[in-house]
């Protein structure tokens, strides 16, 4: 029997990467820590990432001359400026070391082998002598929207290897996994955080987990997208949700949604940009090339909104392939060889053939853009706290740190997980041994009570209306359809509309099955009201910001506009209102002026004011919004690579 | 729906293993659910569709829905294998769905392996034993990339328990660490950063939880979704083990 109220020194809401490596971090510095998973955590989504993570090790030859340096750079155009600089400098600097690190645990990376090397880039075989002096340091391969080689992998299972790993550290570390166990509040006190109500996915009971310091890592919030997602069926925004429904602590930048060029049609399943990067095409139904018109420099490996924009749109000039489940593109990797497939490959030819019954050595993969990662999250300062809440975390996916703007670079979450376990996860720890544990159980009593009361209130809904299936299913189709790849005013409006409908019919929702035990439907039942809101708070927040950047495309307003819309939007739920309200601070300190990505679109809309007028405002309007002071000074950690006065 | 295109879609019968044991009145029975057939449909897909529409106290796990996560082993028509990659078109119209055995029971289709995994990587100490704590400063310790590929291969096992459920020894032997354990082992075993010597490993490996407790039926292999092979790995346990006893006398 578990009892209704255990404590613990920290407190992390989320079993895959970024949530295992932040713990270590805590258990390494003497704090007792604790980890709530849904799922045992080797198979949170974290195992799902396929074809690298980057770092700027610069071991072989096409990434001569890369740098941390150049990194940042490229994952500053990457985001449309929309990123924090210095965090996406310390993400930078820090990548080389995690990437290391992950080695020393134990991850198989793919080595250089000294001699000659065949590659296949931008459409030819190429012989590459790789020094003999380089031969078993840790490789890399290309991806998208970067200047060098940097992607470091084990063939398609990076994630999965790297999940393994760190978590093979938790369990020698004796760090306790409460798996099959979904947070379903935060205990707070409008000021400060306190630990969370969970449910014991088992058999149904709640219990409350009290903690010096909760960090939220529990990914993003795909599935609001419905089927039309790359995402595991667990990626509900849970950690999202539960921020929002604190009034207090906003949420960065939602309406900022990737969609991946390549999952596999018509399951959504990924195929990883690790196959462009080694080679492969997107062809239309005429069987061209049509990404070597749309981007002849980057080609195939421009950064993903851009790839999945020209994708979009030639499916709409009418070059997309015909299927009885809607238009797709192929993706040709035939050329790169059976070998090449079944080595460093391999988890994407075990795709193809499971999920489509194809062979890629042999047969066209079909492809299309689909949902895939959410920029936005929990806002959070450069140490991983979340704005207007003291003792609340968030890292990963689930936070907007924020070193990915409006675009996310392929590889660059699963580097973000590591890197921001570490460095956030130091900063937890020494909040955590400088704080005392309130175990108020009074404020714990009330949030199961309120838990438990809401849940009976669920059960003893009677009469007949939609299930709460039905209603996700709406769901998806309303953001697919409206705020998807290509968005405009009058859809936007009328998701925002929808959505609502959607949150009041939510609300009387009546259950088929109130047995007890886990109960998946009510367990469904209850993450629901989440998913409906943060879809609320993306299509809002998409439809205020009348300008494109990065994945947030408006056909109504194509060009970026940096004279107004420099700036992160903000979104808060308070108490009782039915609609979120949005804000926007600046986007952080810049050393990297605002300029041409070097992909996409060229055209903009130019900012006024100088770098140093920008900058001279930042802290004021991020401290208004609720940013909590970080350990060191705002700055601290940006460097001045770029020329730019910071 | 039926057109000249698409043929009228079969009729699939799903007789589904139903136990909730959070429920005094639940008795372990066999219930029957009967749903139409659609193309590319998985068990992931089917399931789904039974819980949505027929009965939403069905019981099962899915995750990744993308044969990468291990959630979803369970019995199909008796044999253990991953539901999200099971094609409906690949059985008969008959479809018998059964929870793993050899893992307790959560509910219906659910099994508690993550209980099970954790405990075989507490018991084999299922992580790096490295020589020297990690230096941030320090170029990355060189590793052939053919070494690097052989670890990889054994790193692929995704604890999705077939190969658990499979075993004859393992059913009857709550201790054998069965082809998921076997190869972990062997994985680090092989593994040029883990300290540990043959004489370390003698204690694991070769009791009757360990590889000599295998009957050698290969099931195990049979029904690994990631085609390890597991064959190799127990004859390399053998010969690493079998090495350490000689050399000791």
């Amino acid at each position: 029997m578990t009892p209704q109220v255990i404590t613990t020194d920290v407190l992390v809401i989320g079993g895959g990467l970024a949530g295992e490596r932040c713990a270590m971090e805590a258990a390494a510095a003497g704090q007792e820590a604790v980890i709530l998973s849904l799922v045992p955590p080797r198979r949170s989504h974290s195992c799902a990432a396929q074809g690298g993570m980057q770092a700027a090790l610069g071991n072989c030859v096409k990434a001569e001359g890369d740098s941390p340096q150049v990194h940042f750079l490229d994952t500053v155009r990457g985001s449309d400026w929309g990123a924090d600089q210095e965090v996406a400098n310390i993400f930078a600097e820090e990548a080389p070391i995690a990437v290391r690190e992950l080695a020393h645990f134990g991850v198989p990376w793919t080595r250089v082998r000294g001699g000659t090397n065949i590659y296949f880039i931008k459409g030819e075989f190429v012989d590459i002598e790789e020094p003999l002096e380089n031969d078993g340091l840790i490789t890399h391969r290309d991806f998208g929207g970067t200047a060098k080689w940097r992607a470091c992998y084990a063939a398609a299972g990076t994630g999965h290897a790297a999940l393994y790993a760190v978590d093979s550290e938790v369990v020698r570390l004796g760090i306790t996994v409460r798996d099959r166990a979904e947070a379903v509040s935060l205990i707070h006190d409008g000021t400060r955080c306190h630990g969370v109500v969970a449910r014991c996915l088992r058999t149904g009971t709640y219990f409350a987990v009290m903690a010096k310091a909760t960090v939220i890592a529990t990914g993003g919030y795909g599935r609001i997208y419905g089927g039309y997602t790359t995402n595991a069926t667990i990626n509900y925004g849970t950690g999202a949700a539960l921020a929002l429904n604190t009034g207090v602590v906003p949420l960065g930048n939602m309406e900022a949604v990737q969609f991946h060029p390549t999952a596999l049609s018509p399951s959504g399943i990924l195929i990883t940009e690790g196959c462009r990067g080694d080679g492969g095409y997107l062809l239309d139904k005429n069987l061209h090339r049509f990404m070597v018109d749309a981007e002849p420099e980057k080609q195939e490996l421009a950064s993903r909104d851009v790839v999945s924009r020209h994708m979009m749109q030639c499916i709409q000039d009418g070059n997309g392939v015909d299927s009885p489940n809607g238009r797709h593109l192929w993706l040709d990797i035939r050329h790169l060889g059976e070998e090449h497939l079944t080595t460093k490959l391999l988890e994407v030819f075990d795709i193809c053939r499971d999920f489509a019954g194809i062979n890629p050595a042999h047969d066209l993969i079909p492809v299309r853009p689909t949902q895939h990662y959410s920029m936005g999250g929990v806002r959070v300062n450069k140490d991983g706290e979340a704005y207007g809440m003291a003792g609340l975390y968030a890292v990963g996916e689930a936070a907007c740190w924020d070193m990915h703007g409006f675009n996310r670079l392929g590889g660059n979450s699963l580097a973000e997980t590591l890197v921001a376990g570490r460095v956030v996860g130091a900063r937890v720890a020494e909040y955590a041994s400088g704080a005392t544990l309130h175990a108020n159980t009074g404020l714990a009593f009330d949030a199961l009570n309120a838990e438990e009361q809401r849940t009976q209130s669920l059960l003893s809904r009677e009469g007949s209306s939609r299930s709460v299936y039905e209603i996700r299913d709406s769901l998806g189709e309303i953001m697919i359809g409206k705020v998807g790849i290509f968005r405009n005013g009058a859809d936007l409006s009328s998701a925002v509309d929808e959505l609502k409908v959607l949150i009041f019919e939510c609300d009387k929702a009546v259950l088929k099955q109130k047995g007890p035990g886990a109960n998946p439907e009510l367990a469904f039942a209850l993450r629901l009201p989440g998913m409906l809101r943060l879809a609320l708070t993306v299509a809002m927040g998409a439809l205020a910001r009348t300008e494109s950047r990065g994945a947030h495309f408006r056909v109504d307003y194509p060009l970026r506009n940096d004279q107004d819309w420099l700036s992160r939007t903000l979104v808060r739920w308070q108490q009782n209102a039915g609609e979120p309200t949005l804000s926007y601070e600046r986007v952080g300190l810049m050393d990297l002026p605002p300029g041409h990505r070097g992909y996409g679109s060229d055209e903009r809309i130019e900012m006024e004011a100088s770098l140093e007028e920008y900058n001279e405002g930042v802290l004021d309007s991020q401290s208004a919004e609720g940013r909590l002071e970080s350990s060191e000074a705002m700055g601290s950690k940006l460097r001045r690579y770029s020329g730019g006065a910071a | 729906m039926t057109d000249k295109n698409n043929p009228r879609p079969r009729r699939l019968r799903f007789e589904i293993f139903r136990y909730n044991p959070e429920d005094p009145e639940s008795k372990p029975h066999i219930e029957t659910f009967e749903i139409d057939e659609r193309p590319y449909m998985t068990l992931y897909m089917a399931l789904s569709e039974i819980r949505e529409t027929l009965d939403a106290s069905l019981q099962f796990d899915f995750a990744c829905r993308s044969a990468i996560c291990g959630s979803c082993g369970m019995l199909v028509n008796g044999r253990p294998a991953l539901g999200c990659r099971t094609l409906t078109a690949d059985l008969p119209e008959e479809i018998r769905l059964h929870p793993l055995p050899a893992f307790k029971l959560i509910g219906d289709l659910s099994v508690d392996t993550g209980i099970w995994f954790r405990e075989m990587a507490e018991r084999t100490e299922a992580w790096i034993h490295e020589q020297l704590p990690f230096d941030p400063d320090a170029e990355e310790q060189r590793m052939s990339d053919d070494i690097a590929a052989a670890i990889y291969e054994g790193d692929r096992c995704i604890e999705c328990g077939c190969c658990v459920a499979s075993c004859g020894v393992a059913n009857v032997n709550p201790e054998f660490l069965a082809g998921a354990g076997l190869n972990r082992i062997a994985r680090f075993m092989m593994d040029p950063r883990d300290g540990r010597t043959d004489a370390d490993w003698f204690e694991v490996v070769a009791g009757d939880q360990g590889v000599f407790g295998c009957v050698g039926m290969m099931a195990c292999a049979d029904v690994c979704p990631k085609e390890l092979p597991l064959l190799d790995v127990y004859a390399y346990l053998r010969r690493r083990t079998l090495g350490t006893k000689i050399a000791s006398g």
